[in-house]
């Protein structure tokens, strides 16, 4: 097991490798550069002072020496500064990291709490009303865009009711540290929670619901019943467990996608995370962010899938390694 | 001279394992056969799952990569000869699979199942074409009309001859069937038995036919070779390996076919008990020191086992 | 086994078989199995009676699509009840199983009566450990501690041959062969000391000396524990060397009944000889096997009146047909539907090879 996880791990080295070589490379290809977005808007910026900038910050070296310059401090955990906010992007993303988990964790846990009953329940009584209602909920949350839901709730829930604060994820007014201040974050943190989770239970749902009918018929379902396996007990001891194995197995996926979802949702919100971190970066160039917040989405993928496929090998004995 | 020679034929697949994936030892599936097949006549490879008797025929048509040895067809070595030159001797070989639900492609109709080989291997005008599947059609017990249907549309058996006859649109000389009766009902897998028989005179086809039942076996084969782990244990005669079988694996084997007169049937266990008792006692005089099964050695002109 | 327990076997079959029938465990009185297709119920099993004794193997025995699964299925209630109609009866220990409730059918299922089924690969629960899947029965049918639950699964273990049976008790299901998992299917369906086994295609997924072993096996055990057996089975060589009665079934019914000797040496119905005909190791080799022509007809395109077999026997008249066939006791416990085995004869020549096989 040990050894297995070693060699999951050792194998994200070169997968990461090639994921930064990839960024670099695509940030160096896209218009422009942090020069161009630094003086964007400023007349008096001459092309002499730009170009002697560039030299001086090392942008005219060849991309791959540049790329090496990158690597190495990146490496040593500094990622460069931000042109735009003028400091260490470090500390630049060490504000706005705590809220992406956050909220990607909540979203993450409510899907579930949603998703698993409705999955259990449609898949468990096929074609009855109650599968009926939630495979119209499922389509309704499949078709709908994120970006319209999420500003329906903020319209009601902030702008009608006033129920919900309208952006932000903590009144700056409270001090850190006390109950308040809990209440407040997960004040400003449930409409968008809400918004992401709701429409994120489509694949669960879908997957548990298929899967269940799937197992339903299978051999080893036959073989309980007949041995007097009540009902109930057949599914929780012998479908269920068979079918929450792949959602279990998911849950790095998940994790990984959320992170990666959080832009909208961030956006649309105003809520200061790196989905918005990253939205307000590519428009003003400040590619040393952009690098950086590319690599850190990647690596959250990457380890992801690998948590995934240790999870997998935890919970399922057919692939459980020696 | 004889249609197909098989000399020491070697399929291996490397194990991976260890820390970095690296090949750390070989499935020997086929693990150095020989046999001969004369024009005309009808091989039965036999033996239980995973004994390689379904990859050594795989290996001849080519779906499998021989690792060794040499598959001499026509005096030609196959495993030598490289794309349009094997082409041309594969041509010649056909193969009739095990499963008719699966091995037919559901979404073409059986003019094009059929005439797919055609396609791939002569110039014909589509009239011609026409002509040739609906005689084949024809020629397999099937309404000639029935071409342009799918084959959910046919049961078990009409799909194991429509098999059959996508086997038999180039003419070919061998025939390699892989278990081609064991996904039928009885009554069905009769008639294609039935059927086999007679095109095999009609075009003068070899068979070599794979199959784990010792009956069918019986039934339709001139000679026979009984595998076990890649390996010959006993090769001869129908009559030879059923009625004086001298490998104990053999003996095993032909003993566990259920006895169809129920007077017999404690004298059938008796054997058994008393054959289990043989294997359990001397199942390692069987092997040589490294488990490995001997080579053949032949006790009569056509008989030979695997014994020391 | 030693020889001298076979030796007792076999004198306690042959007195048994020509002296005596023990009392009825199961007795199956006219049970019509329908199910739904668009709308329209269609009878896989139509009208089935059979007594099952004690000690007693009784074969049931047909081509795919006769109604023999159906008919194992409707017995231990295994059908899913929204697309399945039951009617008849099917009594066993002075109650109709049929009109239980799930919750009374669940006291009787894996306790008096136990199943095995056909395939070893699929029916175990990849999730779970060998040594828990024996043991879930008696969780529900037994109250034993969890020691003893697990001594009584090492014994069941070693008495299906298991040999390693403390190793194989913590394994899981992908980590055995097939014949070792029929094993333990087996052990699993004694669990709980059955009076009824139903055996569903026992053999038929294993290599043929897996399947030699595996048939030992069960007429081994059932030496010792005296059950009822009803084997499910599209070999007639299985039925053979298990069997002590035989019942035919074609479309749905029953056509003929006997004991095993009887039935292999005087074999009637029209559709019993064409299955022994057509078995390769019965006849020459190289010689014609009997076809039966046509197929066997789809339950939605089954027509239901007079004999069933006889689009099959085309050349056989058609007033040696029963108009409504009744099954006739031909000999003392030989049973034949129809009328039309008296006169019955195999055609010369090519057998059933008409020009079409069916279009």
């Amino acid at each position: 097991m040990l050894k297995f996880i070693l060699r999951r791990t050792l194998i994200m080295i070169p997968q990461l490798f090639l994921l930064s070589l990839i960024v670099f490379v695509l940030a160096k290809a896209m218009p422009g550069d942090a020069i161009t977005g630094a003086f964007a808007g400023d007349p008096n910026a001459t092309e002499e002072r730009k170009e002697e900038l560039r030299e001086k910050f090392g942008l005219n070296d060849p991309w791959y020496e540049q790329y090496g310059r990158w690597i190495g401090n990146a490496v040593q955990g500094d990622f460069g500064s931000s042109y735009m906010y003028k400091q260490p992007v470090t500390t630049l993303l060490a504000g706005k990291v705590g809220n992406t988990v956050l909220l990607a964790l909540f979203t993450l846990i409510i899907t579930y709490i949603i998703a698993i009953p409705l999955g259990i329940v449609a898949g468990r009584w096929t074609d009855t009303w109650a599968d009926k209602l939630i495979v119209t909920y499922n389509y309704f949350s499949f078709a709908t865009p994120l970006f319209v839901f999420s500003l329906l709730m903020l319209f009601l829930f902030s702008f009608i009711l006033g129920w919900f604060p309208i952006g932000g994820s903590v009144d700056i007014k409270i001090e850190e540290g006390t109950w308040d201040y809990i209440v407040s974050k997960m004040e400003h943190l449930f409409l968008p929670v809400m918004s992401g989770a709701l429409l994120a239970t489509f694949g669960t749902i879908q997957y548990l619901r298929n899967d269940i009918i799937d197992t339903k018929l299978k051999d080893f379902v036959k073989t309980a019943r007949a041995k007097g396996v009540p009902e109930r007990k057949v599914y929780t001891k012998h479908i269920l467990r068979n079918s929450l194995l792949p959602i279990a197995a998911f849950l790095g996926y998940e994790i990984a996608g959320l992170i990666g979802g959080s832009i909208f949702i961030e956006s649309i919100f105003s809520y200061p995370g790196l989905g918005q971190l990253f939205l307000t970066s590519i428009g003003a160039r400040d590619f040393t962010v952009v690098t950086a917040l590319v690599m850190i989405l990647g690596t959250a993928t990457i380890i992801g899938t690998m948590l995934s496929d240790i999870i997998l090998s935890i919970v399922d004995p057919r692939i459980r390694v020696e | 001279m004889s249609l197909l020679k098989i000399n020491d034929l070697k399929v291996h697949y490397p194990i991976r394992g260890g820390f970095f994936r690296g090949v750390v030892d070989h499935v020997k599936a086929v693990d150095g056969i020989s046999f001969e097949l004369q024009p005309g006549e009808t091989y039965g490879l036999v033996g239980e799952s995973g004994c390689g008797k379904t990859t050594t025929g795989r290996a001849i048509i080519g779906l499998n990569k021989a690792t060794d040895g040499e598959i001499l067809f026509e005096g030609t070595d196959l495993v030598k000869q490289k794309g349009s030159d094997r082409r041309k001797h594969v041509k010649d070989i056909q193969m009739i699979f095990q499963d008719p639900y699966s091995s037919l492609n559901v979404r073409k109709n059986i003019l094009n199942i059929i005439a797919e080989p055609l396609r791939n291997f002569e110039r014909m005008s589509p009239g011609e074409e026409l002509k040739r599947v609906q005689a084949l059609v024809d020629r397999v017990g099937l309404n000639p009309e029935s071409i342009y249907k799918y084959p959910h549309q046919f049961s078990g058996g009409q799909r194991q001859r429509i098999g059959i006859a996508r086997a038999l649109t180039l003419n070919p000389k061998l025939i390699i069937a892989d278990e081609p009766v064991s996904a039928l009902d009885v009554s069905v897998q009769a008639q294609v038995l039935n059927f086999m028989q007679e095109i095999q005179k009609e075009y003068n086809l070899t068979y070599l036919f794979i199959s784990h039942d010792l009956g069918i076996i019986k039934h339709m084969c001139d000679r026979i070779g009984i595998m076990y782990r890649g390996r010959f244990v006993e090769e001869g005669t129908a009559g030879d390996v059923y009625n004086n079988p001298q490998h104990l694996y053999t003996k095993r084997l032909i003993a566990a076919i259920p006895e169809m007169d129920p007077e017999k049937r404690f004298e059938k266990t008796h054997l058994r008990q008393s054959i289990n008792e043989e294997y359990r006692t001397n199942y390692d005089n069987y092997f040589d020191k490294d488990g490995r099964m001997f080579d053949l050695k032949s006790i009569s002109t056509t008989h030979s086992v695997a014994l020391q | 086994m030693t020889e001298n327990l076979l030796f007792e076997i076999e004198i306690y079959r042959l007195y048994k078989e020509e002296v005596f029938l023990g009392n009825s465990v199961l007795e199956i009185e006219n049970l019509r199995a329908s199910f739904r297709i668009k709308g329209d119920y269609y009878a896989a099993v139509d009208g089935v009676s059979l007594t099952v004794h004690e000690n007693e193997v009784v074969a049931i025995v047909g081509e795919s699509g006769c109604g023999k699964s159906a008919l194992a299925l409707s017995i231990m209630g295994l059908h899913n009840l929204k697309t399945t109609k039951l009617e008849g009866q099917v009594n066993f220990q002075s109650q109709n199983l049929l009109s239980l409730s799930p919750a009374k059918l669940n006291k009787v299922r894996g306790k008096d009566i136990g199943m095995i089924f056909q395939d070893p690969m699929t029916a175990l629960n990849p999730l779970a450990t060998i040594g828990r899947q024996i043991e879930e029965p008696m969780d529900y049918h037994m109250k034993l501690s969890s020691a003893a639950k697990k001594k009584r699964t090492m014994d069941l273990l070693r008495r299906v041959g298991i040999k390693n049976e403390q190793r194989i008790y913590g394994q899981y299901p992908h980590e055995l062969s097939g014949g070792m998992r029929q094993r333990v299917i087996i052990a699993i369906a004694l669990a709980c000391d059955p009076v009824l086994l139903i055996a569903d295609e026992p053999t038929t997924a294993l290599d043929v000396t897996i399947q030699a072993q595996i048939m030992d096996l069960l007429k081994e055990l059932q030496n010792q524990i005296k059950s009822g057996i009803i084997l499910i089975t599209h070999d007639l060589g299985v039925v053979a060397e298990m069997a002590d009665r035989v019942a035919v079934m074609y479309a749905g019914e029953v056509v003929e009944i006997a004991e095993v000797r009887e039935l292999f040496m005087n074999p009637l119905h029209p559709y019993t000889r064409s299955l022994l005909n057509s078995i390769p190791s019965n006849m020459e080799a190289k010689a014609k096997l009997h076809v039966i022509e046509g197929i066997v007809p789809s339950i939605q395109n089954l027509d239901r009146i007079g004999c069933r077999f006889a689009p099959r026997v085309a050349w056989v008249p058609e007033e040696d047909h029963e108009t409504n066939p009744q099954m006739h006791e031909v000999k003392p416990n030989h049973f034949v539907r129809c009328t039309c085995y008296k006169n019955f004869h195999f055609p010369e020549g090519r057998v059933g090879e008409k020009d079409y096989v069916a279009t």
